[in-house]
């Protein structure tokens, strides 16, 4: 039963807490630049705005991928809220993104094409390390439900200290912060235009961001679950680790793509292989 | 709705502006003004923008530029004109190749003048384009 309470928990709170910590990064930010920044509820300001603007869209497979984007994702959240098998959630995951590529390339404007080219790069860069944490978690819990290793009890960030770092490190990736949002950013940049989403405009782009906040909760519950065994500890974890995304972000310029996906699947081997390899011996000598 | 005055997100195009005014648009991002304040951002895409700020006068080169961002925008918007040049063609108004203010090729909500006009003239001219959002908004 209480699988169902904190899918549905998701569903309704996630779009909540994630504009509130949207808000929140945009005024850290804001004050790093030694700026005064937007009132906390700015995010939710600029989708109810957006949903008040006309809807332009390029062709009618437009909406119809993004809402199955839209779908995806929160079927993904649900399944990991629900505590089910963490292999799925990532493969939704993955399945949700192809469908916003598959949008951007359905414009065939350069600007979205570069974009979605830049995603699949990411998705490249990113997907190598987000399976082999589940790998990491299931070698130390011996199971790959989300709710069987959530309460596993020990602190598997000893277990696993070089998958974290790794999840860490495309977590930049995965939530497009700087250095590597190239795909699109949240900041103005002329050269990408805003990339994947420079086609969507109005429901579409308030759409998109709601997806956004979806995906920023479900990867910090992954990073939670290296913490599950003390809720104070977990959420200190996960404010420390987006308190660190927004100084990166504020502290590099984008990256090329070369470099992007060389340090990424660089760390996924070395952090990532290296700790499963240490953990295979500690485990069975 | 109330929430396309708190969140106006603004793109601007140099129509054939010797840079000073465009200088002080972006001075209006800076930390001395900060228009984040207000929720304004800076987009670098007419179809996520509501105010399009034009400085320079617009010449036949960039007319046809002018007219595509202007179609491209989503509808309600406003259209600023930045600068003495924007609102009358200023001292090029004469050149042969130049056709004049912004208004000569598409509707201007809000006119500023000054060579450069002032960050301060800026963000008060946005606030008032706020208005006429909200206006049009309704009539839509």
């Amino acid at each position: 039963m209480s699988a169902i309470y904190t899918t549905i928990c998701y569903v309704l709170l996630a779009p909540l807490v994630g504009g509130l910590i949207t808000g929140l990064d945009r005024i850290v930010t804001a004050r790093m630049q030694s700026r005064y920044g937007p009132p906390v509820l700015q995010p939710f300001y600029d989708v109810f705005k957006l949903f008040g603007k006309a809807n332009l869209t390029v062709n009618r497979f437009h909406s119809y991928y993004l809402v199955c984007f839209l779908v995806f994702i929160v079927m993904s959240g649900s399944l990991f809220f629900a505590g089910e098998d963490l292999l799925i959630v990532i493969f939704a995951l993955i399945v949700a993104d192809s469908f916003l590529v598959l949008a951007a390339y359905s414009t065939n404007s350069p600007y979205s094409c570069v974009g979605a080219q830049r995603e699949l790069l990411q998705m490249l860069s990113a997907e190598p390390m987000m399976l082999l944490s589940a790998v990491g978690l299931y070698m130390v819990t011996g199971s790959f439900n989300v709710s069987e290793i959530a309460s596993y009890g020990k602190p598997l960030i000893l277990y696993l200290p070089g998958v974290f770092v790794g999840l860490v490190y495309i977590l930049t990736i995965k939530l497009r912060k700087s250095p590597f949002d190239l795909s699109t950013s949240h900041h103005a940049h002329q050269e990408l235009v805003k990339g994947i989403t420079t086609e969507f405009a109005g429901p579409s782009l308030a759409l998109i961001e709601i997806e956004h906040w979806y995906e920023m909760i479900l990867l910090l519950g992954m990073v939670y679950l290296f913490f599950a065994f003390n809720p104070v500890v977990g959420v200190v974890a996960i404010l420390f680790v987006y308190f660190i995304e927004v100084v990166v972000d504020n502290t590099n310029a984008r990256v090329k793509w070369e470099l992007m996906l060389k340090s990424a699947w660089l760390i996924t081997i070395i952090l990532g292989v290296g700790n499963l390899f240490v953990l295979y011996f500690v485990l069975h000598l | 709705m109330a929430f396309l005055k708190r969140s106006p997100w603004i793109f601007h195009y140099d129509g054939s502006s010797c840079n000073g005014c465009d200088i002080e648009v972006l001075a209006c991002l800076t930390p001395m003004y900060d228009v984040e304040r207000f929720g304004v951002i800076n987009t670098g895409n007419p179809k996520h923008s509501d105010i399009l700020l034009i400085t320079g006068s617009i010449n036949r080169q960039n007319e046809h530029v002018v007219k595509t961002i202007y179609r491209q925008m989503g509808d309600p918007k406003v259209v600023i004109a930045i600068g003495t040049c924007a609102a009358s063609g200023g001292i090029f108004a004469e050149c042969y190749n130049v056709l004049g203010g912004v208004d000569t090729t598409i509707p201007v909500d809000v006119y500023i003048p000054g060579c450069a006009a002032r960050p301060e003239a800026i963000i008060d001219s946005v606030i008032q384009a706020l208005g006429i959002l909200e206006e049009k908004q309704k009539q839509t």
